[in-house]
């Protein structure tokens, strides 16, 4: 594989609306042909990012380059990239190929030529024979592929989607995640996605920037995000998480322990490295933690030393969501926990109920220690 | 319980009320009897207009061949379709900038433009008359120059309904296309052209419409601002009914009337045509 240049270098943007900073002070590189989504809560300025890579906002300090470029003063209509707009803002008065057609129009394409190029993007996002059809005449579905057609068309050295899928309903939403994927797998164009959707980003992404006021919380692949979240922000943000705050009493190179008052001692096998005694957070996914009724055998944790990574409590609510079943249960110290459990046989629904007293125990590699 | 029990009566459902009924009767009666009377007394074969005498359609020759009228026709023609036109250009732009800008004094500007909706019409015509006195505005100029000033002052009154038709429209536009315009290479201009006209389109034909109608029946405004020979239709009508009124009026009203439905027929279709695209 050759070495990936950057296509879109963000160097130090910062972008303020009055005293209100939306961007402060990031840096990314997105690679060439890489899936990249930029991922968090409304108001965390990855649509900004976005509006200004694609040159409707000005950075206020800081650069773009694009294709090696700075795009400082360069319009939208100089710029190599195109935008799927959340709206899809597909023009009404025009059919779907003239909607298409119509940037090659404006850019002086000869008119064989925009035919076949139109008749081609159709086809790739399957939309082949509806070339005559209103877009008052599509679905939701369609029209947003013809704002994909009408980008790709252009051949944009990158591809930018403002919350692509946010107006479709879950079914089709889940549909269009994998071919999203997949087409921009095939056509090779970079893509750069916005979302609040964290299964969206996780589902199609090479990479996640994940955003919080303003700043990149963590750059990573999906399963990085997850499982090595960089801190509580992104622990809490990418899917559902139990945090403890505790101190650090143990920390050699091979074993770790944090003492949390709310879920008592837990114990790791691998070091830490921070200062003894200091406030840590320790964070445990729901579906990492094993429940077992209490009382009938002494639970004990495994690879763990006695009394380290157990909790007791009681059930005090669940909800059946078909494949697993979420418990939340009351620790003995009055916190609730989150516990998720796979129905792996069509019964297991019916082990546990509301007010049993349950016992829990996790793996010493399960905890995940964050610092900030 | 009757199985054969009507279902209660609805507010405002107006066909299963007998004072309802009644109420739209006489509605439509006095909105439609006058028009109704004044077009079938157009055939009338008589000088009078009191009684039928038998139809004819005598009035109507006598109609075309009154130069006086056909060029005060001519004249209302001409001054609607001009001043139609100004007050599209000027509305439309209007309305793009008090949407698109935030500029100091905006809501001044918005207020000053809504004023000629507002002022009385015998202020606006003796304003009308001042002014142009003042100006010393030539009024022997050669046609269809001579109509300069009454189109002028048809202008100032009809735009503002264009730009509020206009300014509607617009509020209902979704900017992301016009930046999806700019994102596929378009310049302003073609993104206004391409993207923002089309979608004000069905707006500046409704405004059009109520501006060609506005100015083609105006009276009050344009009788002070009308010379000797810049007579238009509806003073010339006055001046003939200051007289009797004869069926030649009747049948020049007529004529005012059909043109009117068709002019409102045709713009309704084009409206239609838009929408089905939109």
């Amino acid at each position: 594989m050759t070495e990936k240049q950057p296509v879109i270098s963000i160097r130090n943007v910062t972008k303020r609306f009055g005293n209100m900073v939306a961007v402060d002070n990031v840096s990314i590189d997105i690679l060439e042909g890489e899936f990249f989504v930029l991922l968090g809560p409304s108001g965390c300025g990855k649509t900004t990012l976005l509006r200004m890579i694609a040159g409707f906002e000005m950075p206020s300090e800081g650069q773009i380059l694009i294709g090696g470029q700075d795009m400082a003063g360069v319009s939208p209509n100089q710029r190599p990239v195109n935008m799927v707009f959340q709206s899809y803002a597909v023009f009404p008065h025009m059919s779907v190929a003239d909607n298409v057609a119509y940037g090659l129009k404006i850019s002086g394409v000869a008119k064989p030529e925009i035919r076949t190029r139109v008749d081609e993007a159709l086809e790739l996002v399957s939309l082949g024979g509806l070339g005559l059809r209103m877009p008052d005449q599509l679905s939701g579905g369609q029209r947003q592929r013809v704002a994909l057609a009408r980008g790709l068309v252009m051949r944009p050295k990158v591809l930018l989607l403002d919350e692509p899928l946010s107006a479709l309903d879950a079914k089709l939403r889940a549909q269009m995640q994998f071919e999203l994927a997949e087409l921009q797998d095939n056509v090779g164009i970079t893509f750069v996605t916005v979302t609040h959707d964290q299964d969206e980003a996780l589902s199609m992404a090479c990479r996640i920037a994940v955003m919080n006021k303003g700043d990149v919380a963590q750059l990573a692949g999906p399963s990085d995000l997850y499982e090595h979240p960089a801190n509580r922000f992104v622990a809490d943000f990418i899917g559902s998480v139990n945090i403890f705050e505790g101190k650090l009493t143990v920390d050699e190179p091979e074993q770790a322990v944090v003492d949390c008052p709310e879920v008592g001692r837990v114990f790791l096998n691998h070091g830490v490295t921070g200062a003894h005694e200091t406030t840590v957070w320790v964070a445990i996914r729901p579906e990492k933690i094993t429940m077992v009724p209490a009382g009938k055998i002494k639970p004990k944790a495994k690879d763990s030393p006695d009394g380290h990574n157990i909790a007791h409590g009681q059930i005090k609510g669940l909800s059946y969501l078909g494949d697993v079943t979420v418990y939340e249960v009351r620790l003995d110290s009055g916190r609730s926990i989150r516990v998720s459990r796979p129905n792996l046989s069509r019964w297991d629904q019916e082990d546990f109920s509301w007010d049993d007293k349950v016992s829990l125990h996790w793996h010493p590699t399960s905890p995940i220690v964050l610092l900030s | 319980m009757s199985l054969f029990k009507r279902a209660e009566i609805a507010p405002l459902e107006y066909t299963r009320r007998l004072w309802m009924r009644a109420w739209i009767a006489a509605t439509l009666f006095f909105l439609y009897a006058p028009l109704l009377v004044l077009i079938a007394f157009s055939f009338n074969d008589s000088k009078r207009n009191i009684v039928w005498r038998g139809f004819t359609f005598k009035y109507y020759g006598k109609v075309l061949e009154n130069d006086g009228l056909m060029a005060a026709l001519g004249n209302s023609l001409t001054i609607a379709f001009l001043a139609t036109l100004f007050s599209i250009i000027l509305g439309t732009l209007a309305a793009v900038m008090l949407w698109r800008f935030r500029f100091p004094g905006k809501t001044a500007v918005e207020g000053t433009m809504a004023l000629p909706i507002v002022v009385p019409e015998i202020c606006m015509g003796v304003a009308m008359l001042v002014f142009f006195a003042k100006l010393d505005w030539p009024t022997d100029l050669p046609w269809p120059l001579n109509l300069s000033a009454i189109t002028i002052a048809h202008i100032t009154f009809c735009f503002p309904f264009v730009a509020m038709v206009v300014r509607a429209r617009l509020a209902g536009f979704n900017k992301e296309q016009e930046e999806a315009a700019k994102d596929l290479g378009a310049t302003e201009w073609q993104a206004f052209r391409d993207v923002l006209l089309p979608h004000m389109k069905p707006g500046i034909i409704a405004g059009a419409l109520l501006a060609f109608t506005l100015s083609l029946d105006d009276f009050v405004i344009t009788f002070f601002t009308s010379g000797p020979n810049t007579i238009t239709f509806p003073v010339k009508v006055y001046s003939m009914v200051r007289f009797s009124v004869t069926p030649e009026v009747n049948a020049a009203s007529a004529i005012l009337i059909f043109l009117t439905i068709l002019l409102t027929t045709v713009a309704l279709k084009l409206q239609d045509f838009t929408k089905a695209t939109a």
